[in-house]
């Protein structure tokens, strides 16, 4: 068995395991909530055995353990019961919201790395020097202001003061895309509506830039400690006293292995944009997971909550997966070794 | 010490974020003297000068009660670094204690430690902290017991890592050797060689902790009207885009203030004490 | 004549830090003739790598470093060198050996990958066809036997010993003037560091290479040098033929480096001279062994 493909089983059983504890936690969390859910969901108006109908349905009567087992048993049918705000399937409230927070991530995702990593490089490059200082405030802005800050001043210059872009939405109202996937970009593109499609990213611009900002500051400033710190290598100084050109070494001789810290931690920030982007759906009333995941909370919705934050759990745990799997794809020391560290 | 003072002053943008905090912590501390309307703070109802675009006495405006921003963030700025030092001084010890014990002693200890620091670790922050304040009623102490939940994590993973390498020096086999015990070595010669690493951290710490701790707010899950807070005040603002827009932009950038001088603080920390990112 | 390989005059360094600047090299001068082997001998600190890292121009790329003194490759002033002109000097002209080898090996790419960039130094554009067949030549050279794995495996996967050869193979890849050798191998066991070392001695004296090596070793230096420079605190003290330098030690210093090489006959751990004063006494040149006159 390739060493890649044992990784890759390890952390999918390691990924499980912490699942299951983000479950049972989550789980803890909602059910000593104080105040009975019942009773919140039903109003105050409701009849007493009219709450204690909806306990007995939710099986809040019964003891913990047997709460816990309740809800395994369901997940596994993929059944993560009713929201009692929406009075749907938590799964069917998440498939529709979901798709819009991911398509947002996604976007935010590519943005930070695009423009993060090669501010990152340059620093690195020219560290100590105007342009590296430079860089370092820029930077260091980015990560100083909530992801909803960012996003209410590009909105006030980009779509107010300069009307470029639009306020609030995903799609204009006068484009109508079939629904498939539920992501508008790979929709519209099936549907072969390339002015769609064009709409859908005009609309994606400011929101998924705000919420990229901060992610664009971490990960330029991890790149340049980890090529900083890869520059004072003796390799790099072998490579110097070899005379490889400098724009080579720094692209290639130095960014290849300062990538095997960083991506780790580019993957986790990456995944927690899944959380900020609450922040900046608020703002452009981008109509995804936020919404839906405040109002649960306020209402003290259980089974959506749990859900909720299952779900965003599982994604953070994959792309967690992914970014390990990159990395041992770029460091041949973890490709090629016949144990798994 | 005269090599850090060389390098603190060396860097203009060390002082800058100096400066910034020092200001912070000033107006904060002595906010009932600085603040042009001190009885702002609270449920003051001023109608004849409600929604003010920024004008002499009002330097940021005023808000829909007719209550003065600047006064109202000077105020929050006390809660934020309230905040700051509460979690952080919760947060931290348990974070270092759980590192230290699960890269010191090892085997079945570690591997429960870690995995349940993994837990943690894998439910994005904010949604962490979210799913808390829907354990609890939103108020200032539940948002600092949620952000709190959500911090020492950070601190167990940091100290882990960090008594993982230290645990092989040399110094902590002599200790070993000599017949030190477990608490001995774990307290007195790890944990000194990890404090730079942590004062590094908890520095750049405070400034993101007041930022989630606003984010939280700005949601609607944090401190509660009237107590005036950064992040209520933008997501109260943000309604009123773009004609009202001192609501929310003075105190957004309230917040980066504060941050970012905390941040710049960190980074010159960093250099100072040699901790590696 | 014809100019020196390298010739070093007066060459001074300082660092400027937090506590004033740092005086690392007091005026040295050196010169290293056509395929002549030099060593320049040193406790650690004195000095001696970074010589060797000013003269690849290295040294004067760090922030704070202020240098003084005239150096000359094959006759043209370095200093008078644009930063490119140095820099294409580098892996072509001038090139290096390391302490250690496997670290001075990018972890990442394969032995072939950095062979063909170490050979389009010398050969700009070369292909990847042409650059495999020159490094399976330049590995038959260090006598590797099996040059088509080496270059398919990492650095990690290799043993020191091998990647030594590598590194030598590489440093004489493009036929260098002259070969920095920065304590080569004293990383690595001493039986593999005797068998590279040999390989190197045989293969500069094979390509008429002039060398500069640099070490605290002062047997390997015994039985690899023509003549020897000792340097201490940033100062040439004493500098001769190899042969009438070990023999006839002149300077307080030398004479204390010597004396510090425990013997393996067992007489005890050596005495060193605590008196150190002497060791700041000025230049001792062997007879005839002057800079003043063996410059031409």
């Amino acid at each position: 068995m390739s060493p890649v493909v044992r990784l890759l089983i390890k952390r999918i059983a390691t990924s499980f395991i912490v699942l299951v504890g983000v479950s049972l936690l989550i789980f803890t969390i909602a059910r000593v909530i104080p105040g009975d859910p019942a009773r919140i969901a039903l109003g105050p108006n409701a009849s007493a055995e009219a709450v204690e109908a909806l306990r007995d349905k939710l099986h809040l009567n019964d003891a913990f353990v047997v709460q816990y087992g309740y809800f395994v048993a369901d997940l596994a049918r993929g059944d993560l019961g009713q929201s009692l705000y929406s009075n749907r399937p938590v799964t069917a409230d998440i498939a529709a919201y979901l798709p819009a927070t991911l398509e947002l991530v996604f976007f935010a995702g590519t943005t930070m790395i695009l423009i993060g990593v090669p501010l990152g490089m340059l620093a690195a490059r020219y560290r100590d020097r105007p342009l590296d200082h430079g860089i370092r405030l820029f930077t260091m802005l980015g990560v100083s202001a909530p992801d909803f800050v960012w996003a209410v001043i590009l909105m006030l210059i980009f779509a107010y003061f300069l009307p470029i872009f639009p306020i609030a939405g995903r799609i204009s109202d006068s484009f109508a895309v079939p629904p498939v996937t539920g992501f508008l970009t790979i929709d519209s593109l099936i549907a072969g509506d390339f002015a769609a499609f064009g709409n859908v990213l005009w609309h994606l611009a400011l929101p998924a830039f705000a919420l990229s900002f901060a992610g664009i500051g971490q990960s330029a400033r991890l790149t340049r400690a980890n090529m900083v710190e890869t520059y004072r290598k003796p390799f790099i100084e072998m490579a110097l006293a070899f005379g490889f050109p400098q724009g080579r070494i720094a692209r290639r001789f130095a960014f290849k292995p300062s990538m095997i810290p960083s991506l780790t931690v580019i993957g986790l920030d990456l995944a927690s944009m899944l959380g900020n982007a609450f922040l900046v759906e608020q703002i452009f009333a981008w109509p995804g997971l936020s919404r839906y995941g405040v109002a649960v909370i306020l209402r003290k919705d259980l089974n959506a909550i749990v859900g909720t934050v299952l779900i965003i759990s599982a994604m953070f745990l994959i792309v967690n997966i992914v970014v390990d799997l990159l990395v041992a794809l770029i460091n041949p020391r973890i490709r090629l070794s016949q144990r798994s560290s | 010490m005269k090599r850090a003072v060389f390098i603190l002053l060396r860097n203009p943008l060390s002082v800058l974020g100096l400066a910034l905090v020092g200001l912070v912590v000033l107006a904060a501390v002595f906010a009932d003297y600085v603040a042009p309307f001190p009885d702002h703070k609270g449920a003051v109802v001023d109608f004849l000068n409600f929604n003010k675009a920024p004008e002499w006495p009002y330097l940021f405006g005023t808000d829909l009660v007719g209550r003065d921003i600047l006064s109202r963030i000077l105020f929050a700025y006390r809660i934020s670094l309230t905040l700051g030092v509460v979690v952080l001084a919760l947060a931290v010890p348990v974070g270092v204690t759980v590192g230290l014990i699960a890269g010191y002693i090892g085997g079945r200890t570690e591997f429960v430690l870690m995995r349940v620091t993994d837990v943690f670790l894998s439910i994005p922050p904010l949604v962490l902290a979210m799913s808390m304040m829907g354990l609890l009623e939103p108020s200032l102490t539940n948002g600092m017991m949620a952000v709190t939940v959500m911090w020492w994590p950070w601190y167990a993973r940091l100290v882990y890592n960090l008594t993982r390498s230290e645990r092989e020096e040399g110094y902590v086999l002599a200790a070993e050797v000599i017949g030190a015990s477990r608490l001995h070595v774990m307290f007195r010669e790890i944990l000194p060689n990890c404090v730079p690493s942590i004062l590094t951290k908890m520095t750049i710490d405070f400034g993101f902790v007041i930022l989630i701790a606003s984010s939280l707010s700005f949601l609607g899950l944090g401190v509660q009207p009237p107590t005036p807070d950064l992040g209520s005040m933008v997501a109260e603002g943000a309604k009123y885009l773009p004609d009202s827009w001192w609501l929310t932009v003075f105190p957004g950038l309230a917040i980066l203030v504060v941050v970012f001088g905390f941040n710049l603080i960190g980074d010159a920390l960093r250099e100072i004490l040699g901790v590696e990112q | 004549m014809t100019a020196p390989t390298l010739a070093i005059d007066d060459l001074r360094l300082g660092f400027r830090g937090w506590a004033g600047t740092v005086e690392v090299l007091h005026g040295i001068s050196l010169h290293i003739a056509k395929g002549e082997r030099v060593a320049l001998v040193g406790e650690s600190g004195s000095g001696k790598s970074v010589t060797a890292r000013l003269v690849l121009g290295l040294v004067q790329e760090l922030r704070g470093a202020r240098y003084s003194g005239r150096m000359a490759f094959e006759g043209r002033d370095l200093g008078a060198l644009s930063r490119r002109e140095r820099e294409a000097l580098r892996g072509d002209r001038i090139s290096m050996i390391f302490q250690d080898p496997t670290s001075s090996l990018n972890p990442v790419y394969t032995i072939g990958t950095l062979f063909h960039e170490v050979l389009l130094r010398g050969t700009p554009g070369i292909g990847t066809a042409e650059a495999r067949e020159r490094a399976v030549a330049a590995l038959a050279d260090v006598a590797i036997a099996d040059p088509g794995r080496v270059l398919s495996s990492y650095a990690f996967q290799l043993s020191g010993g091998m990647n030594q050869r590598v590194l030598i193979a590489m440093a004489l890849a493009n036929n260098p003037a002259l070969l920095l050798a920065d304590e080569p191998g004293t990383a690595l066991d001493v039986t593999v560091q005797a068998q590279t070392l040999t390989l190197m001695q045989q293969l500069v004296a094979r390509h008429g290479t002039s060398m500069l090596f640099i070490s605290h070793n002062l047997g390997v230096v015994r039985e690899f040098a023509d003549r020897v420079y000792v340097i201490y605190k940033g100062r040439i003290v004493e500098q001769g033929p190899t042969e009438a330098l070990f023999d006839n030690p002149l300077h307080p210093y030398t004479r204390a480096l010597m004396a510090a090489v425990p013997r393996i006959t067992g007489e005890g751990i050596p005495e060193i001279d605590e008196e150190q004063t002497g060791f700041y006494a000025p230049l001792v040149a062997h007879p005839g062994h002057s800079e003043a006159e063996l410059r031409p």
